[in-house]
């Protein structure tokens, strides 16, 4: 369960910080991370977990939005600036416009409150796994049916090209590369789109045509998932 | 008007009014949002005002590619646009030069706060209005409320999109008209959906962000807020402009002489430009004398129009009372010191102004040091009468006539035993007598009558040969014809002497009457108030049955106000009084439109619209005296419904928004409220199972700890939702029943000292308290509530829970060592959903409102205040001394 620190030697364990006002999520989230042999530090405000960041290199942190002294995305800045942990914020299920925000921030994913251990350690995963990703060179994704190459930018469904647009190129290239991510609008609209300041709409438009020609469902799709109101993410289908 | 003395307009004022009467006039169309209708509403009134005739042209106007708008342009001149900018980037602006050489009466210019190209001569479009208007044009506008500079940070709080144009807050002040474009959230939305605003799928967009319900209703509100302010802005101003409030001023002071004629118009402004050259305060004043009595209904009509066209214009106006112009005239300019007379003259032939005289000459030759400037009047078009006198007298009736002819038989008997000692020629007093008091108390033509029926009854009776006509003594020849000159003179001045104490009663009965309507108006605080005191003050000065419709929307009218409780319009009526309240004109009984009907319809004006009618129904139809005080009551209560009107729209969208908000706080509170305990319950339960034999004992431990105690705090709050329900649907009753206070105190100590952990609460009971009548459950549940609120806001030191005596009956209280309750707050926090700001607790904000809900069900009072001590907050449930068992 705990790939992440395969590719790290022995003995450097990985040190997460924990910013929640309600004890009994600081609790569970603690024993989960614990469990993962992660290094655990707390706080319940902002206040706190600067203090705790000022003298600690964190390699993940779990961000509450909700704070008492404030919005935890406000501590995204200064983490970044101390070191370079994976965030992920935890929100309420509505509350797209924080989440955008985050995101925007620099959060690399987002939890919406009740969730369960395996949905939090997965985004933990694809979070600290995109931190190694980004280190390395452009990957190739395989899996089986759609084949990816981002250095040389070929792409296959089944064997045979799908004749992509450069926008929709660039599209899966930027989802790919950050695997298992979510994307914003205007993440997405910003990179993938040489800063053109082109419309959500539009957006949309290009997503629906990429499906049709990556998907295997287009109307169910697998790869390209939606976030309602935030964006969207690229996951791995596996055979 | 003896107060007027005191009243002086303030020049500052009149500058101001001056200043916006050469310049344009510059008309608003405010809308809450884009998409209300502004651009439709503006080109549909500039469509009338086209086809009244006025020259109106278009600067600019954006359709946004709405058909229904881009159809009303079709006729309308539209200046073409003049390309700004260097070469290569051509921009499109409005041809400001173009515009100002056209000079239409009316220029429209869409959007206001637009920015111009760069290159423009004015960089903001708002600037271009200006010169338009400095120019002697008229301009209508439009403009949104997101637009106006001191409102920009407001509506990016509510919208969270800022708007870069922004319009001076100075110029929607200066503007001489509002016109709110009003349209509801929902009926917006609907056009959003329709695709009337924007094309399909920007419209969804703008429906999730900008145009989202919430975001309207507060920008809607913030809209009628900033229009109900200019109207308040302008009635001040119009106020000071009629002196009160006003300072003296000394120096300058004018004064103006109105009559009933068109003419009298053109001197009222030759005077308003006269003020405002020297700075001054200006008079206009109208003399009323026996021969106003007489004037036509038109001449009233216009004399009444004269003097409200002098008010508008902040002149002080007043009607004086006297029985020749000049005197009554000059005697209160010397009262007032006015420094200045200014009077029309009309044009009139030698002859006429040698046989009956001429104000104007008799003014001159009086006046003394003040100067009298004499304006020629060229523009007497209406056709005056010949022979002023015989204009209108008082009807001659049958029974006055009688009664003429009774004095004269009174005068003959009287006469008759006095023939015996005095001479025959001295007889003509007693019948002299007769006349001046048949012309005292009936009138001209009684005194007439009385005063020939007199001469030919002294000739039959009196004169030698008695009992014939024929006159044999040349003496009494004279006696006669001196007697019937007498006569003649005597009925004429008693006559006239008792139009004026007539007119006086009536002038005084009206501003009586007008002054205790004024009183009623200005307490009226709804529509249906200030309707119902017009209608009973109509109903009793006039002895009529009155009804006054309020206007809804642009053309219903509905029944506000009645004299009588049953009153019922018919269908018929009802159109009657909708084409009064469309056209702005009287119809029914004795107007020129439906003159059949038995209602007389009055409308009821403002400066800017109809704000309802006036109807009134009696046997005989008013006279045209009645019908022009109806009018100035009318006037007034116009003002009244108006205001009343823009504050009821506030109030409901007032309302609407508080309504929204609790739901808001309500949805936020539910969805913390429950979630944050499920997220504990789910992330515990699931971390167990995930890692069950990973997890050393105590976490393991903690972590069924955890699922504990967030259910316990869920199971906490649904059984307050399902109390703030119960109470809120009135199915709680309470059983009350005497209970020993301290018994009740243990119970709840005990039960709180599970929440509590480690803090401490004692208990602090008064020896031999009495039984209190109360609810067992309730009164538990009441302050259980008031120690978990206490726990929750008191971060560390004993919580105090006692009852003691209070004044009559007995006072339950929780007592905490916290930070205390912020000044202001201590009723608030008894509402639903009202968490104390700045504690960053998160309670429910639900169990102080329960706390209420159940002490008053029992007939107690709760209250919150901070403790005298020490810090930390006081809360106290006192149950009064009829709760004593």
């Amino acid at each position: 369960m705990s790939d992440h620190s395969e590719r790290r030697s022995p003995g450097q364990r990985l040190r997460a910080l924990i910013v929640d006002d309600e004890a009994a999520i600081r609790r569970f989230l603690r024993s989960v991370l614990v469990a993962e042999a992660f290094d655990v530090e707390e706080a319940s405000d902002i206040a706190g977990a600067l203090k705790l960041a000022a003298g600690l290199r964190f390699d993940l942190a779990v961000l509450d939005l909700g704070l008492p002294d404030g919005n935890g995305a406000d501590l995204i800045a200064p983490m970044r600036a101390a070191g370079a942990p994976a965030v992920i914020v935890l929100s309420a299920l509505d509350d797209e416009p924080r989440k955008v925000a985050a995101l925007d921030a620099g959060a690399d994913d987002f939890v919406s409150k009740p969730f369960g251990v395996a949905e939090f350690m997965a985004r933990v995963r694809a979070a600290l796994r995109h931190r190694v990703q980004m280190q390395g060179g452009p990957p190739v994704y395989n899996d089986g049916r759609l084949s990816v190459d981002l250095a040389r930018r070929i792409v296959t469904v089944a064997g045979v090209d799908p004749r992509l647009t450069p926008r929709e190129y660039s599209l899966l290239h930027e989802l790919i590369l950050h695997e298992g991510k979510v994307l914003t609008h205007r993440h997405l609209l910003t990179r993938a789109w040489d800063g053109s300041d082109a419309d959500v709409q539009a957006l949309r438009v290009h997503i629906r045509h990429l499906r049709q020609k990556i998907e295997p469902r287009p109307d169910q799709p697998s790869h390209v998932l939606t976030e309602p109101g935030v964006g969207y993410r690229f996951v791995r289908t596996e055979e | 008007m003896p107060e007027s003395a005191e009243r002086r307009p303030s020049p500052d004022a009149l500058l101001e009014q001056a200043k916006a009467e050469s310049r344009g006039k510059l008309k608003i169309y405010l809308g809450a949002a884009p998409g209300v209708g502004k651009t439709f509403e503006m080109l549909s009134d500039s469509r009338k005002r086209r086809l009244e005739g006025a020259d109106v042209v278009a600067g600019v106007i954006e359709t946004h590619g709405r058909s229904e708008t881009a159809a009303l342009i079709e006729g309308l001149e539209i200046v073409p646009k003049r390309q700004v900018g260097t070469a290569g980037r051509a921009l499109v602006e409005m041809d400001l030069d173009a515009l100002l050489a056209r000079k239409p009466e009316i220029a429209l210019v869409d959007e206001l706060a637009h920015t111009n190209v760069e290159g423009s001569r004015h960089p903001k479009r708002w600037m271009d209005v200006d010169e338009l208007l400095a120019a002697g044009i008229d301009v209508w506008s439009t403009l949104n409320v997101q637009h106006i500079e001191s409102l920009n940070d407001v509506v990016a709080r509510i919208t969270r999109v800022r708007v870069r144009e922004t319009v001076p807050d100075a110029v929607l002040e200066r503007a001489d008209e509002i016109e709110l474009i009003d349209l509801t959230p929902d009926e917006l939305i609907e056009r959003l959906k329709q695709g009337k605003v924007y094309a399909p799928d920007q419209a969804q967009r703008a429906l999730r962000h900008y145009f989202a319900p919430g975001n309207l209703s507060a920008l809607r509100e913030l809209a009628m807020r900033r229009a109900a302010d200019t109207i308040d802005e302008q009635v001040r101003g119009h106020r000071k402009a009629q002196g009160e409030d006003a300072p003296w001023a000394a120096g300058e002071r004018l004064l103006v002489c109105i009559d009933e004629r068109e003419a009298s118009a053109e001197v009222v402004r030759h005077a308003k430009r006269q003020a405002d050259r020297s700075k001054a305060p200006w008079m206009a004043v109208h003399v009323e004398t026996a021969r106003s009595a007489r004037l036509t209904e038109p001449e009233r009509m216009r004399l009444s129009e004269n003097l409200r066209l002098a008010e508008r214009l902040g002149a002080e106006t007043a009607t004086l009372p006297g029985d020749a112009v000049a005197e009554t005239l000059l005697a209160y300019a010397r009262d007032q010191n006015v420094t200045q007379i200014i009077v029309g003259k009309a044009k009139r032939s030698i002859v006429f102004e040698a046989i009956f005289g001429s104000v104007v000459r008799q003014l001159i030759d009086r006046s003394g040091s003040i100067p009298v400037e004499v304006i020629p009047e060229t523009s007497e078009r209406s056709a005056k009468a010949l022979f002023p006198l015989s204009a209108a007298w008082p009807a001659l009736t049958s029974r006055g006539v009688a009664e003429a002819l009774a004095m004269t038989i009174v005068a003959t008997l009287v006469a008759w035993p006095l023939d015996v000692w005095l001479g025959v020629s001295n007889l003509t007093l007693v019948y002299l007598a007769s006349v001046l008091v048949s012309a005292l108390t009936r009138g001209l033509w009684a005194g007439l009558i009385t005063g020939i029926a007199s001469a030919l009854a002294f000739n039959w009776f009196y004169t030698e040969p008695r009992y014939t006509f024929t006159v044999a003594d040349p003496d009494n020849v004279l006696a006669i014809l001196a007697f019937s000159g007498a006569a003649f003179v005597v009925s004429i001045l008693a006559g006239r002497a008792r139009q004026q104490t007539l007119a006086a009663r009536t002038e005084a009965k009206t501003s009586r009457e007008l002054f205790g309507l004024s009183r009623q108006l200005t307490s009226a605080k709804s529509e249906d108030e200030a309707a119902e005191s017009l209608a009973r003050y109509v109903a009793r000065a006039f002895d009529v049955e009155c009804v006054v419709l309020a206007r809804v929307g642009f053309s219903d009218l509905r029944l506000a106000g009645a004299s009588a409780e049953k009153l019922e319009l018919s269908e018929a009526d009802m159109a009657a009084a909708r084409w009064t309240s469309e056209k702005g004109e009287p119809t029914g009984r004795g107007a020129d439109t439906l003159p059949g009907a038995r209602w007389l319809f009055l409308p009821l004006r403002t400066s800017r619209l109809v704000a309802g009618v006036v109807g009134v129904a009696r046997a005989n139809p008013l006279s045209p005296g009645e019908r022009r005080r109806l009018a100035a009551m009318g006037d007034q209560t116009a003002t009244a419904l108006e205001r009343a009107h823009v504050a009821q729209a506030l109030e409901e969208s007032r309302i609407e928004t508080e309504a929204e908000r609790l739901r808001g706080t309500m949805l936020a509170s539910l969805s913390h409220d429950l979630r944050t305990p499920i997220a504990g319950i789910l992330g515990a339960a699931s971390s167990l199972r995930a890692y069950g034999d990973r997890h050393d004992p105590p976490t393991r431990d903690g972590l069924l700890a955890s699922i504990e105690d967030e259910a316990a705090r869920m199971q906490r709050y649904v059984e307050k939702l399902l109390d703030m329900t119960r109470l809120d649907a009135g199915s709680i009753e309470a059983h009350l029943e005497p209970l020993d206070p301290s018994d009740v105190l243990a119970a709840v100590a005990s039960r709180a000292g599970a929440l509590a952990e480690d803090r401490k609460i004692r208990l602090d009971v008064e020896a031999d308290l009495p039984m209190v009548r109360a609810d067992a459950a309730l009164l538990d549940q009441a302050l259980f509530n008031l120690v978990e609120n206490a726990l929750a806001h008191a971060a560390s030191g004993e919580i105090v829970v006692g009852a003691t005596r209070s004044r009559s009956g007995v006072a339950f209280t929780v007592a905490d060592e916290g930070q205390g309750i912020a000044p202001g707050d201590e009723v608030r926090i008894f509402e639903r959903f009202a968490r104390a700001a700045s504690s960053g607790v998160n309670g429910t904000g639900l169990g102080l409102a329960i706390v209420r809900g159940f002490a008053s069900l029992m007939g107690a009072q709760v209250s919150a205040r901070n403790r005298n001590d020490r810090s930390g907050a006081v809360f106290t449930i006192a149950f009064p001394a009829e709760s004593l068992a």
